[in-house]
C-alpha cells in the first residue's frame, strides 16, 4: 500500500493532511457558534483525531522484518524529525510541563535546558553510529559490541525498567485526557487510551508508529501554539509572545512582591483537595541553588541520551548523514513547543492573578470567584479551588489552588477563548501522551521479541513467527502498563523523571563508552549496567525511605549516583579483563566511519 | 597515520569544540544564576537568568547541532567517507 511513491509524496500528503485538520477546527469552530455542545466538541475532536491515527496505522500494516523493526530505513530526515518530536514530547511535555513551570518557576525550566541540551549528545555521541551500526534495537548494539547474552540481557533489563516506568506515565495521561474529553470514568478511559495506543502500532510496528507520530507532531504543535498566541494577543500582551513578554514576567514579579507569598498553616493546607497547589514560589527570578538546577539539567541530558525510544528513531533514517541532520531537526520541532511553555505559563498566571485585568480573581470575593463558570468546571474535575483561610471574603493569592494540568487544560477557558480550542488542546494532549507511549510500547516490545525471544531463546524462529511474538509482547506489556496506570500510584511528571535516570544510571556509559573506547569489554559493560541500575535504585529507595542523601542528590537526580558508578565499574573491570579481540575493533573502526555497509546486516 | 585514525582525529576535536560550547549553555552559565538575575544585559526585556533557561540555552543547542551537523560532514568528505547516495 505505502512503497516508495509513498515516500516520494510526503509533503504533499501532509501538507493536505494539515490543511485537513485546520478545515476541521474551522468547521467545530462553526458548529460551536450554530450551539453544539463544549462536550461534543470535546469528544469530536478526540474521536476525529484518534479515527484518523488508527487509519494511518492500518495502512501502514507490514510483514517485512526491517519494516516492523525501523521502519524500512527510509524516513527522511525533516519527517524523521518531526516524528521524534512526537515521540520525544510526552503527555508530560504537553499537559505538565507549564503547571510545573507555573508553580515552581526557574528552578524546574532545568528540564527545558535538560531535555533540550541532550540532543547535543544523541548528535555527537551516538545517533550517528549507532544508525552506522544497523541494529534493529538499542541492545542490539550493546549485544554485538560487546559480546555474549549477559551483555544483551542486561542491556533489555535496563532499558525495560526506564521505559515501563516512563510507559506507566504515558498511559496514565492518556486516560486522563480521555476521561475529561469524553466523559467517561478515569479506569476505563486507560483502557480507551490503551486501545488508541496499540490501533497505532500493532499491524505495522515502527514504520505505522513512524507515520501516525508526523500526524500526531502537526495535531500537538498547532494545539499547543495557537491559544498561546491567541490569549497574547487577546491580552494585548504582544502578537509574538517569545519576544514580547518581557512587560509580563515583571509584572507578575511586581504583583508578587506586593501580595507577598504568605505561608499557610498546616491545618488550612489540609483541607486543600490532593493534588492542587498554590502559587509560592517566584516566577522568574532565581529560586534555587545554581547545582539544584544543574545537576537537574545533567539528569536530563543524560537520560536523553540513554532512553532506547528516541535512540531507535535515528535507525529508521536513511543514512548515517541524514541521521545526524535528523537530531537537528528533532531538536528544532522540540524547541518550538518548549519555548512556547514559559509563555503559556506567564499568561496563564497573569491572567489569573492581575487584579486589573478582567480575567484576574485575586482580590475579588471568595463568593465572586465561585459564581464562575469556568471556576465551577475546574473544581468539579478537582483542578482548581479557593477557601478563605483568613476570613476577610476576598481571595488572597495563598488562597487559590490548582492543578498542574489545569494550567495547559483551562488557561484557554479561563482567558474567555471559545470551548473549540479547549477542544483542539484536549486532542494535542492525547497526540503527544500517544505517542510516546506508542515509541516506549514498541521500544519495550522490540527489545524483547528481538534480543530476548530471537537471539537468546529461540535463533531459528522464523521471520513470520518473530513478527507473531513481537505483536502479541506489545499487547501484553500494553496491557500490563494499562493496569498499573489505572491504580493511578504515582503522578505522571515525577515518574517521567525517573526514568531518565533510571535510564541514565544503566544504559550511559556503557552505550557512549562503545563508540568512544575500544577498550571497552563484555564484562565492563555488564558490570557498568548492573551496578549503574542497582546503585541507582537503591539511591532512589534510601532517599524515598527517609534517607538523608549526599551532595544534594534528591529523589529526582538519583541518576547522577547511578551513572557515577556504572563509569567507574565499567572502566575498572573492562582494564581488570582480557582487551576486546581484533574482530571487535575492528567493528569499532568501521562503526566510526559513515561510509560503507553497516556492521549488521539488513535482515538479522 | 591512517585515512581512518586521521578521520577520527579530526571527528574527536569536533566533538571537543561541540561539547564545550554546549558545556558552557547547558551548566555553565547556571552556576551564576543570580549574577545574570542580576544583570543589566535583559534580552527582550526578560531577567538574562530566565530568558537563558526559556530560550537562549535552547536556541543555542538548536544552532549548535545544525551546526555540528554540517561540520561533521565536512570531515567525512574530506576524507572520502560519505555515503552514496543510494546507500
Amino acid at each position: 500500500m505505502i512503497k516508495g511513491k509513498f515516500i516520494d509524496n510526503l509533503p504533499k500528503v501532509y501538507g493536505i493532511y494539515t490543511g485537513g485538520f485546520i478545515g476541521f477546527i474551522i468547521l467545530m469552530a462553526i458548529a460551536e457558534q450554530m450551539g453544539m455542545s463544549a462536550k461534543a466538541i470535546g469528544i469530536s475532536f478526540v474521536v476525529f483525531t484518534i479515527a484518523i491515527y488508527a487509519i494511518i496505522g492500518w495502512l501502514s500494516r507490514t510483514l517485512q522484518m526491517d519494516a516492523y523493526y525501523v521502519a524500512g530505513r527510509q524516513v527522511p530526515t525533516v519527517f524523521n524529525g518531526m516524528a521524534t518530536a512526537a515521540d520525544w514530547m510526552s503527555g508530560a511535555s504537553f499537559v505538565a510541563m507549564a503547571g510545573g513551570i507555573y508553580f515552581k518557576g526557574y528552578g524546574y525550566m532545568a528540564l527545558l535546558v535538560g531535555w533540550t541540551g541532550g540532543y547535543i549528545l544523541v548528535s555527537t555521541l551516538l545517533a550517528p553510529y549507532l544508525r552506522k551500526f544497523g541494529c534493529y534495537t538499542v541492545p542490539d548494539f550493546v549485544g554485538t559490541r560487546y559480546g555474549g547474552n549477559a551483555a544483551r540481557l542486561s542491556a533489555v533489563l535496563v532499558l525495560t525498567v526506564a521505559s515501563f516506568t516512563y510507559v506507566t506515565a504515558q498511559i496514565n495521561a492518556t486516560g486522563t485526557i480521555a476521561s475529561v474529553a469524553l466523559d467517561i470514568p478515569f479506569k476505563i478511559a486507560v483502557y480507551v487510551g490503551l486501545a488508541s495506543i496499540l490501533l497505532c502500532s500493532m499491524l505495522g510496528g515502527m514504520r505505522a508508529v513512524t507515520w501516525t507520530q508526523v500526524a500526531q507532531y502537526i495535531v500537538l504543535i498547532i494545539a499547543y501554539l495557537l491559544p498561546v498566541f491567541w490569549i497574547s494577543s487577546k491580552m494585548g500582551a504582544g502578537f509574538f509572545p517569545h519576544l514580547m513578554l518581557g512587560d509580563e514576567v515583571a509584572r507578575i514579579a511586581e504583583l508578587e512582591s506586593q501580595f507577598g507569598f504568605v505561608k499557610n498553616s498546616a491545618a488550612d493546607l489540609a483541607t486543600v483537595p490532593k493534588g492542587l497547589a498554590g502559587i509560592t514560589k517566584a516566577h522568574s527570578s532565581v529560586n534555587g541553588t545554581n547545582w539544584g538546577f544543574i545537576s537537574l539539567a545533567i539528569c536530563m541530558m543524560a537520560g536523553t541520551a540513554s532512553l532506547p525510544h528516541v535512540m531507535m528513531r535515528y535507525f529508521t533514517t536513511p543514512s548515517v548523514k541524514s541521521a545526524r541532520r535528523s537530531v537537528a531537526w528533532s531538536l528544532l520541532f522540540i524547541f518550538i513547543l518548549y519555548s512556547t511553555a514559559p509563555m503559556l505559563a506567564t499568561l496563564s498566571k497573569l491572567s489569573l492573578i492581575d487584579p486589573t485585568l478582567s480575567t484576574g480573581i485575586i482580590g475579588k470575593s471568595i463568593a465572586e470567584v465561585q459564581a464562575i463558570d469556568w471556576y465551577q468546571n475546574w473544581n468539579q474535575a478537582n483542578l482548581m479551588f479557593v477557601s478563605d483561610f483568613n476570613g476577610n471574603g476576598t481571595l488572597e493569592l495563598n488562597e487559590f489552588f490548582m492543578g498542574g494540568k489545569a494550567v495547559v487544560l483551562a488557561t484557554p477557558e479561563i482567558a474567555g477563548l471559545p470551548y473549540v480550542i479547549s477542544g483542539l488542546v484536549a486532542a494535542g494532549g492525547m497526540a503527544a501522551a500517544m505517542s510516546t507511549a506508542d515509541g516506549l510500547v514498541l521500544a519495550i516490545a522490540n527489545a524483547l521479541s528481538h534480543d530476548l525471544y530471537y537471539k537468546i531463546i529461540d535463533p531459528k524462529a522464523e521471520a513470520a513467527k518473530r513478527l507473531i511474538v513481537a505483536r502479541v509482547l506489545l499487547v501484553l506489556i500494553g496491557f500490563a502498563g494499562a493496569t498499573i496506570a489505572a491504580m493511578g500510584i504515582q503522578g505522571i511528571l515525577g515518574s517521567v523523571i525517573w526514568a531518565f535516570d533510571f535510564a541514565m544510571s544503566g544504559l550511559f556509559f556503557p552505550l557512549v563508552l562503545g563508540v568512544w573506547w575500544k577498550r571497552a569489554n563484555g564484562p565492563g559493560a555488564v558490570a557498568g549496567m548492573l551496578l549503574g541500575l542497582a546503585s541507582g535504585t537503591w539511591y532512589l529507595i534510601w532517599v524515598r525511605t527517609g534517607g538523608a542523601g549526599f551532595l544534594g542528590i534528591t529523589q529526582l537526580t538519583f541518576g547522577i549516583v547511578g551513572a557515577s558508578v556504572s563509569l567507574v565499574s565499567m572502566v575498572v573491570v573492562s582494564l581488570l579483563t582480557k582487551a576486546p579481540d581484533a574482530a571487535t575493533q575492528n567493528m569499532i573502526d568501521e562503526l566510526r566511519i559513515p561510509s560503507g555497509k553497516t556492521i549488521l546486516g539488513k535482515q538479522h | 597515520m591512517s585515512n581512518k585514525a586521521k578521520h577520527w582525529e579530526k571527528t574527536r576535536g569536533l566533538l571537543f569544540i561541540t561539547l564545550a560550547i554546549w558545556f558552557v549553555f547547558s551548566i555553565g552559565i547556571f552556576f551564576f544564576g543570580t549574577e545574570m538575575e542580576a544583570s543589566s544585559f535583559r534580552p527582550f526585556g526578560y531577567p538574562l537568568s530566565y530568558y537563558m533557561t526559556c530560550q537562549g540555552s535552547l536556541l543555542a543547542f538548536v544552532i549548535l547541532n545544525f551546526w555540528f551537523a554540517g561540520r561533521q560532514e565536512k570531515i567525512d568528505e574530506e576524507f572520502g567517507f560519505t555515503e552514496r547516495e543510494d546507500s
